[in-house]
């Protein structure tokens, strides 16, 4: 494996294959939580934590995975690394638990990981898929958190609320007020507002991608081969 | 079939395993987060009572000092309320009660009303609610103070016909667009207050004497 490659893998995961942006998968989760930048940036930690360590197991486990049964096995390691996860959560992040609540164990229905599991990491060694998890985690977790800060902008004015639920008592100060005496625009709140924003920055997306034709006729190949 | 090397048999047993580790992983993680986890909630609930309750103002261990109660002639539903009870060297300090407001706009509307040993209102919180957000949900203390408005309220110092919105007649704000949420909040409190003066005594009733609280 050479540095090249895994460059090309961390690229793929975090921008030409990006799972809320491109490929589209785990969209329930992304529409749902990211009300404000640090709800999604919490359920996007965990998928990218998550996805990590279900690449690597099924990658270590591969050689001994039959084809008649790897499905059943990747949802057994996916639910056990997600419900490890939420233990933890509920012990050490107990008011982010409260908030993402049903979620995180909703992430294990996030087919962006069964589908990296059967797509990338069933095929290759330990440390592609680990770099793998890695990236598509971070593409997921860029997007939650976008879209997490764009709906908590135009909807309440302000950036980081609630970072204490995250870092602690002192993350209280980290609340960023952009737009003072914001009257509240409730649409950006509210689920349609997820459409919209997932809306407007795949069209961003598309937008800056189609300036670069080369490369924006290449990901539409790779597009419809994976979806 | 019999043979031990039979793929399906193979495949089953490695299935077999995989769940296995991930029991046993998810065994030792619950071992681990179990104790904190009850802790956290435990403290949750403690968070809550004492912003209403003061921390200083009673003595017992509040979570343990609990009875469960239904009246359906007062509440209107049939389900069981949790009463914690505050008490400062035995006395009686206040109850904090469970309180369900069936009548809202959407489901359930669970509340927390603290009620001094004289009859006053020492606060009331809404603990979940899935009124419609921008509209009804400015009955949560995060959204508005409007739930303060019941402290220090008594059915002496509020009659009957006050125990309203004011659209209805009475002395409590409805919110722009919305009635129906704080209306029912209304009535829970009201209700509450009326179970109170009825059966004081029994939310008092002392199981057998406990001794100080043993935590904090």
């Amino acid at each position: 494996m050479t540095t090249n490659e895994l460059k090309q893998i961390l690229a793929d995961g975090a921008w030409r294959q990006n799972t809320g942006l491109v490929v589209l998968l785990g969209l329930c989760p992304l529409l749902a939580v990211t009300n404000t930048l640090v709800n999604g940036l919490a359920l996007g930690l965990a998928t990218m934590l998550t996805l990590m360590v279900s690449n690597l197991s099924v990658s270590i486990l591969r050689g001994l995975l039959k084809p008649e049964i790897r499905i059943p096995a990747f949802v057994l390691i996916i639910a056990s690394v997600v419900t490890v996860i939420e233990l933890l959560m509920h012990a050490y992040f107990y008011d982010l638990y409260r908030i993402l609540g049903i979620f995180i164990p909703l992430i294990v229905t996030n087919c962006a990981i069964i589908g990296r599991a059967e797509a990338f990491a069933s095929r290759n060694s330990p440390l592609p898929s680990l770099v793998d998890g890695f990236a598509t985690g971070l593409g997921f977790c860029i997007t939650l958190v976008l879209l997490g800060a764009l709906r908590e902008l135009t909807g309440r004015g302000t950036l980081l609320a609630g970072a204490d639920t995250l870092v602690g008592e002192w993350g209280r100060h980290l609340t960023l007020t952009i737009i003072p005496e914001h009257p509240g625009f409730l649409l950006a709140m509210l689920p349609p507002g997820a459409f919209f924003g997932l809306a407007l920055l795949i069209a961003a997306r598309n937008a800056w991608q189609a300036r670069r034709p080369a490369q924006a006729a290449n990901t539409l190949l790779l597009d419809s081969h994976e979806t | 079939m019999n043979n031990p090397s039979h793929p399906v048999l193979r495949s089953g047993v490695l299935l077999g395993l995989i769940a296995l580790l991930g029991t046993g992983l998810l065994a030792g993680v619950n071992e681990l987060t179990h104790e904190r986890i009850l802790e956290q909630e435990k403290n949750r609930v403690l968070q809550q009572l004492n912003a209403i309750v003061p921390l200083a103002s009673y003595n017992n261990n509040l979570l343990e000092d609990v009875i469960e109660i239904e009246d359906e002639v007062f509440f209107h539903h049939p389900e069981s309320l949790t009463v914690y009870r505050a008490r400062m060297d035995g006395r009686p300090v206040a109850v904090l009660m469970n309180v369900l407001a069936t009548d809202g706009y959407n489901g359930d509307i669970r509340l927390l009303a603290g009620i001094d040993s004289s009859g006053v209102v020492l606060g009331v919180r809404v603990l979940s609610h899935r009124e419609t957000p921008g509209l009804g949900d400015p009955i949560d203390i995060e959204k508005s103070d409007w739930i303060l408005g019941f402290t220090h309220r008594s059915l002496l110092n509020t009659q009957t016909k006050d125990w309203a919105v004011k659209r209805d007649g009475g002395q409590f704000d409805q919110f722009t667009g919305a009635t129906i949420s704080p209306r029912a909040v209304v009535n829970a409190v009201h209700n509450t207050l009326l179970y109170f003066a009825a059966n004081q005594q029994l939310l008092f009733e002392t199981m057998p004497e406990r001794e100080g609280r043993d935590d904090h």
